[in-house]
């Protein structure tokens, strides 16, 4: 009969247009500033950098090495090294970097700047909503915007961090005999869950 | 009494108003009369229209499971107000080699014409705007102007895309044209007048107070009712209709070269000439403004007219979330194979009803007459192949 396929196809429609009234399941979309999906523990986008204890400056893992600089595909990073040494958190002179900066519109968030580190200084971090109205200010990020504290790593990545806390911790034991607690690890060791970005 | 009050408020707030030009000459009065019946007129349906853009959008987010516009003012109803601004900001191109005057005319033409549509419609007790005699005649009369418009449209961009969508759109309108007014004959000449208000009145009556006798309710009238509703889709090229502005195919058709207001005065037009075909339909086929049941007739006549119209815009929304765009060339041989044969024996079916005395024993032969016509086209019309089933041959 002419018509039987379309009534068919209608009482389809009919079927979804009331059911999306009553069942929530039907409504997949996430009303997103509002609602947010919790983001994948391995989800990464552009780098940050870590530093130890509470002081930004002292406690930055970054001796200035530059490999990151020298290895970074699309030229993001650009990194002066310092004239002279400071003592770090634990009191032993390092170099650090006098300008760390990443252009974060260049970057392709490839995490080879952070494979490549020898330091476990720089990781890739999860905030994603940069968008920004100037291009020059706002998506260059000076190292001052970088540095975040260890515990921020090990608040988006648990797993991870404790890793690589075990693991600088197990340098560290290997280089002294009588090592000293690694890394300010002891108040992160424990993963806090993860957040809901 | 009071429901009558609320009946013919409106009614009395022109004569309200009219009354402060008592003593004027007799024309003026009349000027005045018609202005405040096309500001009613264009008062009510422009703010449909904008009613009817968000909510269609809804309901067909609503049909695929998603949310509708969510975001401007409460429940995204100010939608249209943010869809109107960026109309209107937007650039106003006319292409250098079209014909200017044709380009410029004919989003107007086809505005006007689809509200002068409109006048002719009883939206409730004595509330048709412009009675005329030949009211069914008017409206197709205008109603067939807006091929003219929007082959204008087409011809006067001088674009290709244009040109290919007016032939369609004029191809189409053509030939359902033919079945639109073919289905309206039967009521015409069961009610024997042109009149709209005549064939309101003519469907006012109750079997047992709870069967109206609208024009649906008989077999023919079933039949015109479907036919007319499917001819009334294409003229107002809604899907599954839309070939005319077949994205996919030819950008938008006659629209292709119109942008920003002009635009907005087609879309506004495509819709407003939906409103127009739907209050047809109502009118004819629907009982217009009555009640469906004797009881209900305190509620004001115009919200039945509206709720009736509601109801058929909801149906056309909900083609448009069902169906995918039809084939050109199906459309007309839907339109000439099926169609028109259906709509002629509208007409017999008609007669049958009337000349065995508008009683059970002429439902029951008309039903019998529409039946028959209709399965012998399903049974002629089907070209589905059906295959028979495959055997393989393997090498041995």
């Amino acid at each position: 009969m002419i018509g039987t396929g379309i009534l068919k196809g209608m009482a389809v429609t009919a079927r979804n247009f009331v059911g999306s009234y009553f069942e929530k399941d039907r409504l997949i979309t996430v009303q997103y500033p509002e609602e947010r999906t919790p983001l994948a523990e391995n989800y990464r986008n552009f780098p940050f950098l870590i530093y130890d204890t509470d002081d930004a400056e002292a406690g930055l893992r970054c001796v200035a090495c530059k490999i990151c600089e020298k290895e970074c595909p699309p030229q993001c990073i650009y990194i002066i090294k310092s004239e002279d040494k400071k003592p770090d958190y634990m009191g032993k002179p390092q170099f650090y970097p006098a300008v760390f900066d990443i252009d974060i519109s260049v970057c392709m968030s490839c995490q080879i700047c952070v494979e490549v580190c020898p330091f476990e200084a720089i990781k890739m971090d999860k905030v994603f909503e940069l968008s920004r109205r100037e291009r020059f200010d706002a998506l260059l990020q000076r190292k001052r915007e970088l540095s975040k504290s260890n515990t921020y790593y090990h608040s988006i990545c648990p797993t991870e961090a404790a890793e690589v806390d075990a693991k600088l911790a197990e340098a560290a034991a290997k280089k002294k005999p009588t090592p000293p607690p690694a890394a300010g690890s002891a108040p992160a060791a424990e993963p806090t869950p993860a957040p809901v970005i | 009494m009071s429901g009558d009050v609320v009946d013919q408020i409106f009614i009395r707030a022109k004569q309200w108003l009219l009354s402060w030009l008592a003593g004027a000459p007799d024309w003026i009065i009349q000027v005045a009369s018609s202005l405040l019946n096309i500001f009613a007129l264009l008062g009510v349906f422009l703010t449909l229209f904008a009613l009817i853009s968000v909510l269609e959008r809804k309901i067909l987010g609503r049909m695929q499971n998603r949310y509708g516009p969510n975001r401007v003012g409460p429940f995204g109803l100010f939608q249209p107000i943010a869809d109107g601004i960026k109309m209107l900001i937007k650039e106003d191109i006319v292409p250098a080699r079209a014909d200017k005057i044709v380009h410029f005319l004919a989003p107007i033409l086809i505005a006007a014409t689809a509200i002068l549509a409109l006048g002719v419609i009883p939206y409730g007790r004595n509330m048709t705007p412009f009675a005329i005699d030949g009211g069914i005649l008017f409206f197709f009369a205008v109603g067939s102007t807006t091929e003219l418009a929007v082959f204008m449209a087409g011809w006067g961009s001088n674009n290709k895309f244009s040109m290919l969508g007016a032939m369609r759109a004029i191809a189409q309108m053509v030939s359902y044209e033919l079945p639109l007014i073919i289905t309206t004959l039967p009521v015409v000449m069961v009610v024997g007048a042109l009149s709209p208000d005549a064939i309101v009145a003519a469907q006012s009556s109750y079997s047992f107070g709870f069967v109206p006798h609208w024009f649906v309710t008989t077999p023919w009238g079933a039949a015109a009712f479907v036919l007319f509703f499917v001819s009334g889709l294409v003229e107002s090229n809604r899907t599954p209709f839309d070939v005319p502005e077949g994205e996919s195919e030819i950008v938008a058709g006659h629209m292709t070269e119109y942008s920003g207001f002009k635009y907005a005065t087609f879309f506004m037009a495509e819709y407003i000439g939906m409103f127009a075909i739907s209050g047809l339909t109502v009118t004819l086929f629907l009982g217009g403004w009555h009640a469906p049941i004797h009881v209900l007739q305190f509620i004001p006549s115009y919200i039945w007219f509206f709720a009736k119209l509601s109801a058929l815009l909801f149906v056309y929304i909900w083609l448009r979330g069902t169906l995918p765009r039809t084939r050109i060339d199906h459309i007309m041989n839907f339109a000439w194979k099926f169609m028109l044969p259906m709509a002629f024996t509208c007409i017999l079916a008609a007669a049958v009803w009337h000349y065995m005395g508008r009683g059970l024993a002429g439902w029951l032969c008309s039903l019998a007459v529409i039946g028959i016509v209709y399965i012998a086209l399903s049974i002629l019309l089907d070209t589905r192949k059906r295959f028979a089933t495959r055997t393989y041959r393997f090498a041995e």
